[in-house]
């Protein structure tokens, strides 16, 4: 660690602590074992403040901070768990389930899920929203994995271990909005599209979207927790 | 090129324009184009070769008064006439130096009265493709001026002072936002200008880049000057193909001319500007968006900060200001920011340029000073709903907006006001709405609107939209419930305090603000299965009916 680190004090849900310059609130919350709900979010990846769910509010605000890509600074209040929020969350989490078509008894992430979790852990008893049932397809081109879009969230985590770790970019977006896909190449089958087969983006799929073959209708959990270890080794080369 | 070389130009085009008897000037913006201000222009060219006389016919921006046109406004005389075609040219050059055609006389007198212009101080008076028309009119002098007499602090102080807020719609302080990035660290910085106009029913920025396009650049270079960037982008989208080919001449012109390029007036200060042209996304007018396009990427908005003034496009620090704002640049520094802080209100100085559309008397262009209240503009200067039918609502801000009621038409028009009644100033687009529009189907359509163009990366935009456009449409079909309505209204909150970037934020305004002022139509939809309006086509259900 280099001499002139600037140390910051600040407050999270009345816990004090410290910081350094230029740490997010979900790290020094995570270092303090406080939790902030997270999708999008994946310790090894860029942050890119999509899913919402990590909004945190800052005394003396009323403006809402994503925890992920906010910084701290000196003297900071932070509340991460109000009414306000937990509604918001409920609402989102909501928003998610009612979007595509999610159904968790069908399900291959059924149980390792961390939409499923967040619901549970958010207190979702039911969705009051109308449910969108879009009809999506799904491409099982590849002969190792499958992407269900009905399952998909577009935290675009697959598309960012896949440019950033994997250094391939295969997996990208494409179109606006509500009709927003994630695409292999040029919105080319993935079985034909020019993946490297490593399976990262499957392992960070929170959700059942991207699943390996070989493993359907068993146990399939997922391991996203590579990351760090693979970018601290890639770092000490 | 130095200040009297321009004043050499500005001379000799004044000495030019002298010789002609009449000067006629054929407005040829989209609206008159459309009605057959081209072959007017060349009626008249050919009547005036044979006619004798000593006429000058010049194409120019947009006059104003849309709804009026094509137009043509007859100098030195300062007849305006409306309607004109082709057939109308000879009676038109006869009358020069006798009675004004008294059938074709437009009555404008009250729509021009309580204008003040300043954007569009050139508007209907410079041909927008010859740079020496501009000079002639105090053009680039602002530019000059700036680089020979002024330092850069002295340059971000005079805009600062202008108390000038930025007019894309936010209302940022203009002198703020220059300073932040004056003080920003590194050698190369970025000017960009949001010409991005996508709010249905707005069409300032269009005009002023189609009309006046030197006014925006020569904005743009003082910016450039006052912040240390040398180079400009300029964004406009490729749906406005006139304004594109207008910049890029205008462009090449100050090229040519030595106001842009390096060395400009014999100093170190280098500057050029180039196109970029958007594919019609609305969100790439959000300005992260808006870099990620011009970097080439997916034009998704990004978290701030890091702002642009810090770290804008290949994170550099940028500063991105709309086109009316940069068009409001070259008067402050010419006449001085005390100048401008005196029109306007206590906190929104200046002017601001609104388009005024819908069931309006006069549609078109119109530029007036900030505080004026609403009622002068939508019944004296608009001319108020035609047809004998009531106001209703005037729609600001776009889809961004909120709609206003009758009740509160005494309101001065400026940023805090409008935000105040749960609107927004937004770039200008001002729609009118009379007792056939039905403010259900209006807040449907905004949302729809939001929603078709949500970028898609942040759930509640993306998802959140689309559902209030399910409940909306379920409540203007009649099948709505009151518990859609409470789901409505808590959605609204969600969507707008949760969403990433300013299109979501602002995405339920429309939906927030009828339901405010407009509440018994939602009820009158559900519960009574009407619509007063007689826009929704809601069929009763057997139970109603019995």
């Amino acid at each position: 660690m280099s001499e002139n680190v600037e140390v910051k004090t600040l407050v999270i849900d009345g816990q004090e602590a410290s910081a350094r310059r230029g740490q997010t609130i979900l790290e020094v919350a995570r270092e303090n074992n406080i939790n902030i709900p997270t999708l999008c979010h994946l310790e090894g990846l860029s942050d890119v403040g999509a899913c919402r769910l990590c909004l945190v509010e800052i005394a003396g605000s009323n403006k809402l901070l994503p925890a992920c890509v906010a910084t701290v600074s000196e003297g900071m209040e932070v509340s991460t768990n109000t009414e306000r929020l937990a509604k918001h969350r409920r609402t989102i989490l909501e928003l998610l389930f009612a979007e595509r078509n999610h159904i968790c008894s069908v399900c291959v992430a059924n149980g390792h899920c961390e939409l499923q979790s967040l619901g549970q852990s958010q207190g979702l008893t039911h969705v009051r929203l109308p449910y969108r049932n879009p009809e999506l397809t799904v491409d099982a081109s590849h002969e190792r994995f499958t992407l269900d879009h009905n399952r998909c969230i577009l935290c675009t985590r697959c598309v960012r271990v896949c440019a950033e770790i994997e250094g391939a970019h295969v997996w990208d977006v494409m179109g606006r909005g509500i009709n927003s896909m994630v695409i292999t190449d040029l919105n080319d089958d993935w079985g034909n599209s020019s993946c490297t087969r490593c399976g990262k983006c499957v392992q960070v799929c929170p959700t059942g979207a991207l699943f390996d073959k070989s493993q359907i209708g068993s146990e399939h959990p997922k391991h996203p927790d590579f990351l760090p270890y693979l970018n601290l080794m890639r770092e000490a080369q | 090129m130095n200040l009297d070389e321009l004043e050499l130009i500005a001379r000799s085009v004044r000495q030019e324009n002298a010789a002609y008897d009449y000067e006629l000037n054929v407005c040829m913006d989209l609206a008159c184009a459309s009605q057959g201000a081209e072959m007017l222009r060349e009626a008249l060219i050919a009547t005036g070769d044979t006619s004798g006389k000593k006429v000058l016919v010049r194409r120019t921006g947009c006059m104003g008064p849309c709804s009026s046109g094509p137009m043509v406004r007859v100098d030195p005389d300062d007849t305006l006439y409306g309607h004109v075609h082709a057939d109308h040219a000879e009676k038109i050059l006869s009358s020069l130096g006798n009675e004004p055609v008294a059938v074709l006389q437009c009555d404008l007198n009250e729509h021009f009265d309580k204008q003040v212009r300043v954007v569009l101080e050139n508007a209907g008076h410079i041909d927008p493709e010859k740079i020496d028309d501009y000079i002639a009119r105090d053009g680039y002098k602002a530019l000059l001026t700036a680089l020979t007499e002024m330092t850069p602090n002295g340059v971000v102080h005079r805009i600062t002072e202008s108390g000038l807020r930025g007019r894309g719609g936010g209302g940022y302080p203009t002198g703020l936002k220059w300073g932040t990035v004056a003080k920003a660290g590194g050698d190369v910085k970025y000017i960009v200008c949001n010409g991005d106009e996508g709010d249905p029913g707005a069409f300032m920025d269009r005009s002023v880049m189609e009309g006046d396009p030197h006014r925006i650049i020569e904005g743009m270079a003082i910016a450039g000057y006052a912040v240390g960037a040398s180079k400009g982008f300029m964004y406009v989208r490729a749906e406005y193909p006139v304004a594109v080919a207008r910049l890029t001449t205008a462009l090449r012109e100050a090229r040519r001319r030595g106001l842009l390029g390096s060395n400009l007036c014999g100093t170190t200060f280098n500057f050029d500007v180039e196109i970029r042209l958007g594919a019609g996304a609305f969100v790439c007018g959000e300005e992260t968006a808006l870099i990620a396009s011009i970097e080439g990427k997916r034009g998704t908005p990004k978290p701030r900060p890091p702002y642009p003034a810090v770290s804008g496009l290949w994170g550099k620090p940028t500063l991105i200001n709309n086109v009316e704002t940069f068009a409001n640049i070259a008067p402050i520094v010419r006449n001085g920011g005390k100048w401008f802080a005196n029109m306007g209100s206590e906190r929104s100085k200046g002017t601001k340029v609104f388009a005024l559309t819908g069931k309006i008397a006069n549609t078109g262009l119109v530029e007036v000073p900030m505080g004026i209240k609403l009622r002068e503009i939508i019944e004296v200067i608009g001319g108020g709903v035609p047809n004998g039918h009531t106001f209703k609502a005037v729609q600001t801000g776009g889809p961004s907006g909120g709609c206003i009621p009758a009740e509160m038409l005494d309101l001065g028009v400026s940023y805090d006001a409008l935000l105040k009644v749960g609107s927004i100033m937004g770039s200008g687009g001002m729609i009118v709405m009379d007792d056939t529009s039905c403010m259900v189907n209006v807040a449907r359509f905004f949302v729809e609107f939001c929603m078709t163009e949500s970028c898609g990366k942040c759930i509640p935009c993306r998802a959140g939209t689309a559902q209030m456009y399910k409940l909306l449409t379920r409540i203007c079909d009649g099948s709505g419930t009151m518990d859609d309505l409470s789901l409505l209204e808590e959605l609204c909150v969600t969507v707008k305090e949760t969403s990433l970037c300013g299109l979501g934020m602002t995405a339920p305004n429309p939906v927030l603000s009828t339901l405010k002022y407009f509440r018994n139509e939602y009820v009158d939809h559900i519960v009574h299965k009407r619509c007063t309006a007689g826009v929704c086509n809601i069929k009763a259900p057997a139970e109603v009916l019995a």
